[in-house]
């Protein structure tokens, strides 16, 4: 049980899920953990890339954007069923990456970071100039999600559980990808490019679909955070957004998906935390990373393996 | 005459003014080792780079299994059965030994394209590759990951991942670099074993492994072939002495 690798996440979704009977019933602690799972799939998502294919990508903000503005424009079509929501914000997403990836991929190192952040100014800037849906303003959503006609996603009990399921599906995705023989391939492209390439793998296929798979994931987590919120702005696809992506990744720790999850869930309580604790709280939280940068290179997990 | 694998005509590259292969012609055959010496600066490494796909030349023509090669990539060059190793050893660090093996043989099998089977329980990859690490004598070291390997094991790591390919042609550029002697004549011993099956271009600068393996040598001086030939050929040339052998005093 050395491994913090599976024990840490069975742990924290253990966690989770006895959240709601644990004093943390109340309406804004479970809105709360609810952006805390709905960040964690992200980073998840964007863990495979990072750390799988070693694709640094400070544009992830984007297909959180997709999924999130897909629900939007099914919503002011007065569609609002799940089973057409759901697969529209991940399909939107995934194609984003496809096209954006195509391009993105042929490069690599800093112009990778540099491409794929103009890129998700493209789509801040596009969001930002829908005047139909708000422009900078955002969108107020009709009504959430609905399950066959039925409200479910209203009642935060359930909504929690939802983004719980989805959160545990998309970890187990990535963990089960990185070792099956398709990761073996990015993982090994990404520490020694030259001698995958001379066992005969080309890494741009396979990196171009672990983009478009972190891309649907991340538009999966875009329409939960859209149906959380009840609300959809531009700011959800600035690239400030996708740099605090990238940074509870780092901060979880690289070694696995589990890194992620718990990177992100320490930013947004820590975040919460300072924010109600004192008036300039970014003064605090800015340098406070910066620590974690140069002290916790392992990342948090790096801490409890360790410890 | 055995069959020709590998055959190169008249193959050119030059680094701005720099003539680095000038006007090279070789061939490698089935069941031979082929040694290419010369002295540093010679343009052994740039050539096995041009062979192998890293580098493309300026002029001429590669041939491989009948077929022209030259504006392959490397990954389709390895994957039509060229192996090579490096001269500065290059594998995954953080992957066992093991894993590295089996890497090779879910490239050679086609499809890495699956997604759900953890891939370090295939038994298939597992069986085969270990195979391959057995056949350099690393089997006991199957489970230790390649950076805490020793250079000389790092250096066995590095052919068998090339065997593990079961490629028809193998390039070995400087395979005994930085070997101890014992490690150096184990090496020996597990390329002269392969030769029956593998055209073999060997870069190498120890020239008792060379005189000891080598069925045909062609010397490299400045980017051109002065001489090629079985090793006592070789030893009695003029012109190798003139421009190596001699101020080298290997011999």
């Amino acid at each position: 049980m050395s491994n913090p690798r599976l024990w840490l996440p069975l742990l924290v979704f253990a966690g989770l899920a006895a959240a709601p009977f644990l004093g943390l019933g109340q309406g804004h602690s479970l809105t709360l953990l609810a952006r805390g799972m709905i960040f964690g799939l992200a980073a998840v998502s964007l863990m495979l890339l990072v750390g799988g294919a070693g694709l640094v990508s400070l544009g992830h903000a984007a297909m959180m954007g997709m999924g999130a503005y897909a629900v939007v424009v099914l919503d002011h079509a007065g569609i609002t069923e799940a089973w057409m929501v759901f697969p529209a914000g991940i399909l939107a997403a995934a194609l984003f990456a496809l096209l954006t990836g195509a391009i993105a991929i042929r490069t690599s190192g800093v112009h990778f970071i540099m491409i794929t952040l103009a890129f998700g100014q493209m789509a801040f800037f596009t969001t930002s100039s829908l005047a139909v849906y708000g422009g900078d303003d955002g969108y107020t959503l009709f009504s959430r999600t609905e399950v066959f006609g039925a409200r479910w996603l209203e009642n935060r009990l359930i909504f929690h559980f939802v983004c719980l399921g989805l959160l545990v599906a998309c970890w187990a995705l990535v963990q089960v990808l990185l070792e099956s023989r398709f990761g073996r391939v990015l993982r090994a492209a990404r520490e020694n490019e030259t001698r995958a390439r001379a066992l005969g793998f080309s890494p741009t296929p396979y990196r171009l679909l672990a983009y478009v798979i972190a891309g649907a994931m991340g538009g999966l987590a875009g329409v939960l955070l859209a149906n959380s919120a009840e609300f959809v702005a531009p700011a959800y696809l600035a690239w400030q957004r996708s740099g605090d992506l990238l940074f509870m990744v780092i901060l979880g720790g690289l070694a696995g998906p589990h890194g992620a999850l718990v990177g992100a869930l320490a930013f947004v309580l820590v975040e919460e935390w300072l924010s109600h604790a004192m008036e300039h709280w970014r003064l605090v939280f800015g340098p406070l990373l910066i620590l974690c940068v140069f002290f916790l290179r392992g990342g948090i997990v790096g801490l409890l393996r360790r410890g | 005459m055995a069959e020709t694998l590998l055959a190169l005509h008249s193959l050119r590259k030059s680094f701005g003014g720099l003539l680095v292969t000038d006007d090279v012609t070789l061939d490698v055959r089935q069941g031979e080792i082929h040694a290419l010496i010369g002295p540093n600066g010679a343009g052994k490494t740039t050539l096995i780079h041009q062979i192998s796909g890293t580098l493309a030349p300026d002029a001429g023509r590669i041939r491989f299994l009948g077929e022209d090669i030259t504006s392959l990539s490397m990954p389709a060059r390895a994957r039509r059965g060229l192996a090579r190793s490096f001269q500065i050893t290059s594998v995954i660090p953080s992957f066992s030994a093991l894993e590295n093996a089996a890497l090779a043989v879910q490239a050679r099998q086609g499809s890495s394209f699956r997604f759900f089977r953890a891939a370090s329980r295939e038994a298939a990859l597992n069986a085969e590759a270990m195979e391959a690490l057995a056949e350099v004598g690393l089997d006991a070291r199957a489970g230790t990951p390649a950076a805490a390997l020793s250079h000389g094991e790092r250096r066995q790591l590095e052919i068998a991942i090339a065997l593990a390919m079961r490629p028809r042609a193998l390039l070995l550029d400087e395979p005994l670099a930085g070997t101890g002697p014992e490690e150096a004549e184990r090496l020996i011993r597990l390329l002269s074993g392969l030769r029956a099956r593998y055209a073999v271009l060997l870069v190498e600068h120890d020239m008792q492994a060379v005189f000891a393996l080598a069925d045909r040598i062609s010397v490299l001086a400045q980017g051109r072939v002065i001489a090629t030939g079985t090793p006592a050929q070789i030893r009695a040339d003029a012109a190798v002495r003139d421009a190596y052998l001699g101020e080298e005093e290997a011999l």
